[in-house]
């Protein structure tokens, strides 16, 4: 059972499972609340599905005929199940944006990059887009680097700057949730480093999942962190807590190295 | 005893050595003979193609250009079959080009896979396959007949748009399938639809493998034969259709899709077919002009699909 | 918290209308266009068909079959297709037996013996006589390969077979060699590593262990070569001479199929008459021999798909 903490809830996933389209089943009734203006991490073995149900959160899974969803993710304010029918997954994820493991912009400038989610929405003012460009360029601490040469292509960035202009062009939208799928696992410590101080900025404004391979990652951002394994939710708990003094055995043996 | 074991140990091993001597040897012949035959087919081409610049050397000024078929050789042109060669190719780009690249994204990015995308499979390579004077065929009955085209610009270009359709839907498929996944997911995770994927993405970034693929198709269209003569077209025509642009609005006007032409390798086709040596020379001549043209399409194109396969870095 | 309320959707999550209504109506335009594909072939199959029928009540389908004259535009008319069958069949084989041997070797050349930087330059060689138009080939056998085969055999007429079944064969080349060498080169690593460590040559290697591997690609290139010929019809009409002959004999004038079809619509035709007929009974007769060894083509490939 999931402890109660004091924290407001943004979205939580309720008795969440996850079938792809060869019928595997991928989350077994995963129940994980997302606190606003936290970092939760999950952590766990690879194969665990942790990056599975990060792609629950935007639809993400919807794009691949015969994957199925079981459950509910229920998103608030609105108090609604993002997973129903109804619900226009484009909605979804312009409410609640994803970083990727590869950082992968377009090969387009680095400002379409960032105003590329402004424009789906129908902005086209010039004016406005260069305001929320250099906000985004900004706000993921990559304005002063690339201020001058917003035209260039952005595959001439380096793996860092390409990540972040990947985390710019995440925010240029005002997100409310951000989801980081391994965002540091191409890079290297210094751009690791660089990409851990702005996701701790960050969460003043939204509220952040983050699946990561990296214990000592979870250990260094998280607020909150989760530990999977096969598809279920072993523990949840503050990051302290749970790299400190977990309550199950399986959470202990991974984090001590014991198993995984 | 000793000494012996050793002359025998020799003699094995000399008859080992005189095997393996002799596989090398086939070895080399083989290789040879891949050169050889490979050197000959290269210069079966360049035989080919000097061969008709040779032949065709004496109609090689601005006149054989600018006149119009004749009776005497010296005097006859290819001015209304290159014209009518370039609108024909016109009409086919402006209709085969929009709906390979749409069938291609169709195929690639919307069919869900089942027996129905199984089917369309099947019939875009069978297409491939089909001899192109069946696609004359086709036109004849249909375009000529049904649809009351007549032998005109439209229904040439129509044809030879059938007969390109399948390359332009394989490289634009082949192109497509090249984009890497995690691109098309950044676009919908910002909150893009499935066609703003398309559009803004899928389309502009495959569009260097698209061009290849229409670059060849064309190069095909214009040599084309069999179909455009199947359709009926004259073969003797000492006229320019109507301007397609007009000195007075709305300056652009589509009466010259109406009209009867001949194209460049239904001219060439008409000059062999004359038992005059004189008209062989036309024929050449003309030949070294599609021969060109399209050994010119195809060498851009395989530059163009060579410097893509070098550039892409995803 | 009450469950009820998590049925009701938020007006910002809900579907946008608007969107969505683009979305479907983009999505059946893209559809028409996928389905083109489909309507071509029913179009030619309808076509086809339907100007056949007329044929046929007039001529019986046995006559069609077995008659050795096909006259349909003299007086005297007989509609016999196997004239213009021999004419597409000799051109045809004297086409595989110039490419057979050259498409297989350049094939195994490029496959198992040239360096990358050499077959870098020879694929482009060999896509570029690809794109060379038929009508030029036509031309060649004519002004350039038969002149030169009546300097060994002096009895050869004008037009005859042999000449632009040769031409038709060097146009194959390419075909066969690119198919063949993408067969072998699918052949795994693994199965040549085993033949070098036993102490196989390079050709060894490649006739004995990568040939039997690949060969069920090979033969599909052979196939789709086959289908090529028959359908050829550009260098046969402008060398061959036109003339329904039956006939295996090389050295003879012939008709084929197509040739037959070029050679009545440059006529003077009329529409519904018999002659415009026949030209569609003589096309789906082609349509249905390329179906064929279409479908031949795609068993041999699946059988081979499934061998790795």
């Amino acid at each position: 059972m999931v402890k109660k903490h004091n924290e407001i809830i943004k979205a939580e996933s309720k008795d969440l499972s996850f079938f792809y389209a060869d019928k595997t089943q991928a989350l077994k009734k995963v129940s994980l609340p997302v606190y606003e203006n936290k970092i939760t991490a999950l952590i766990g073995p690879s194969g665990c599905g942790k990056s599975t149900f990060l792609r629950c959160f935007n639809r993400m899974h919807d794009l691949y005929a015969g994957n199925r969803y079981d459950g509910k993710i229920i998103l608030q304010p609105d108090n609604t199940d993002i997973l129903l029918e109804n619900v226009d997954p484009i909605e979804v994820r312009m409410r609640i944006s994803m970083v990727f493991q590869k950082p992968n912009p377009f090969p387009k400038s680095i400002y379409e990059n960032v105003a590329y989610g402004l424009r789906v929405r129908g902005e086209s003012n010039k004016r406005t887009l260069d305001e929320k460009v250099e906000e985004a360029l900004k706000g993921a601490s990559l304005w002063s680097e690339v201020k001058d040469r917003l035209q260039d292509l952005a595959f001439n960035l380096s793996g860092g700057q390409q990540q972040r202009l990947c985390i710019a062009r995440a925010l240029a939208t005002e997100p409310e949730i951000m989801l980081f799928d391994e965002p540091t696992s191409a890079l290297d410590p210094i751009a690791t480093m660089n990409i851990e101080e702005l996701m701790s900025e960050l969460k003043q404004k939204l509220s952040i999942l983050i699946v990561t391979h990296n214990m000592q990652q979870a250990a260094r951002i998280s607020d909150y962190t989760a530990y999977m394994y096969l598809g279920e939710l072993v523990e949840f708990d503050g990051t302290n807590q749970i790299f400190t003094n977990p309550s199950k055995k399986e959470t202990e043996d991974y984090i001590t190295g014991k198993f995984g | 005893m000793a000494i012996q074991n050793k002359a025998a140990a020799n003699k094995n091993l000399d008859s080992i050595r005189k095997t393996i001597a002799n596989h090398k040897r086939h070895d080399f012949i083989f290789a040879s003979l891949g050169t050889l035959v490979i050197a000959s087919l290269t210069i079966t081409l360049l035989i080919l193609f000097l061969d008709l610049v040779i032949d065709g050397y004496p109609r090689f000024n601005l006149d054989f250009f600018s006149n119009f078929p004749s009776r005497r050789a010296a005097r006859a042109g290819i001015l209304s079959a290159w014209i009518g060669s370039s609108l024909v190719l016109l009409v086919t780009f402006f209709v085969a080009v929009p709906l390979g690249i749409t069938s291609g994204v169709y195929l690639e990015e919307y069919a869900k896979k089942n027996w129905f995308s199984d089917l369309i499979e099947i019939n875009v390579s069978n297409l491939a396959g089909v001899p192109s004077i069946i696609y004359g065929l086709l036109a004849l009955g249909l375009f000529v007949y049904s649809f009351g085209l007549g032998q005109s610009i439209l229904t040439a270009g129509l044809t030879l748009a059938l007969l390109m359709l399948p390359i332009v839907i394989v490289s634009t498929r082949e192109a497509i399938r090249a984009i890497p996944v995690h691109i098309r997911e950044a676009a919908y995770a910002v909150g893009a639809t499935k066609w703003q994927v398309c559009h803004n993405h899928v389309i502009p970034y495959s569009y260097g493998g698209i061009l290849t693929g229409v670059i060849i198709g064309m190069a095909r269209a214009i040599g084309e034969t069999a179909p455009v003569i199947t359709i009926g077209a004259l073969t003797f025509i000492a006229f320019l259709p109507p301007s397609p642009i007009g000195l007075e609005p709305p300056f652009i006007n589509f009466e010259w899709l109406e009209s009867g032409f001949t194209v460049l390798p239904i001219q060439m086709f008409n000059w062999i077919s004359r038992p005059q040596l004189a008209f062989h020379i036309n024929a050449a001549a003309t030949g070294a002009v599609i021969i060109m043209l399209t050994l010119l399409m195809n060498g851009l194109a395989i530059k163009l699909r060579y410097n893509i396969r070098k550039k892409i870095k995803w | 918290m009450n469950p009820e309320n998590d049925l009701i959707i938020s007006q910002r999550l809900a579907k946008n209308f608007q969107r969505n209504f683009r979305e479907r109506l983009i999505e059946f335009g893209l559809l028409c266009s996928g389905l083109i594909a489909i309507f071509i072939t029913l179009a030619i199959v309808y076509v086809l068909v339907s100007e056949a029928i007329p044929f046929f009540q007039y001529v019986s389908i046995i006559d069609f079959l077995t008659d050795t004259v096909w006259t349909p535009n003299y007086s005297i008319k007989h509609y016999g297709i196997l004239p213009l069958i021999s004419g597409t069949l000799t051109t045809t084989g004297i086409a595989l037996i110039v490419a057979v041997p050259l498409g297989t070797i350049t094939a195994i050349y490029l496959s198992e013996f040239a360096s990358h930087k050499v077959r870098e330059i020879i694929k482009p060689i060999l896509e570029l006589l690809v794109g060379v138009p038929t009508v030029v080939f036509g031309y060649f056998a004519l002004m350039l390969v038969t002149p030169m085969l009546q300097k060994i055999y002096p009895d050869l007429t004008t037009f005859n077979m042999l000449g632009p079944g040769i031409v038709m064969g060097i146009m194959i080349v390419p075909y066969i060699a690119s198919v063949a060498e993408d067969s072998m080169r699918a052949v795994p690593m693994s199965m040549r590593e085993g033949a070098y460590a036993m102490g196989a040559t390079r050709f060894q290697t490649a006739i004995r262990v990568i040939t039997p591997a690949a060969i069920s690609g090979i033969v599909a290139a052979y196939i789709l070569a086959i289908s090529r010929a028959v359908g050829e019809t550009m260098i046969v009409a402008i060398a061959a001479g036109q003339q329904p002959n039956f006939t295996f004999n090389p050295v003879e004038s012939a008709a084929t199929i197509t040739s037959y079809i070029v050679s009545v619509a440059l006529g003077d035709l009329e529409h519904g008459g018999i002659g415009y007929q026949s030209i569609f009974a003589a096309g789906l007769t082609l349509l249905i021999m390329t179906l064929l060894i279409n479908i031949l083509g795609h068993a041999v490939r699946k059988k081979y798909a499934e061998r790795y």
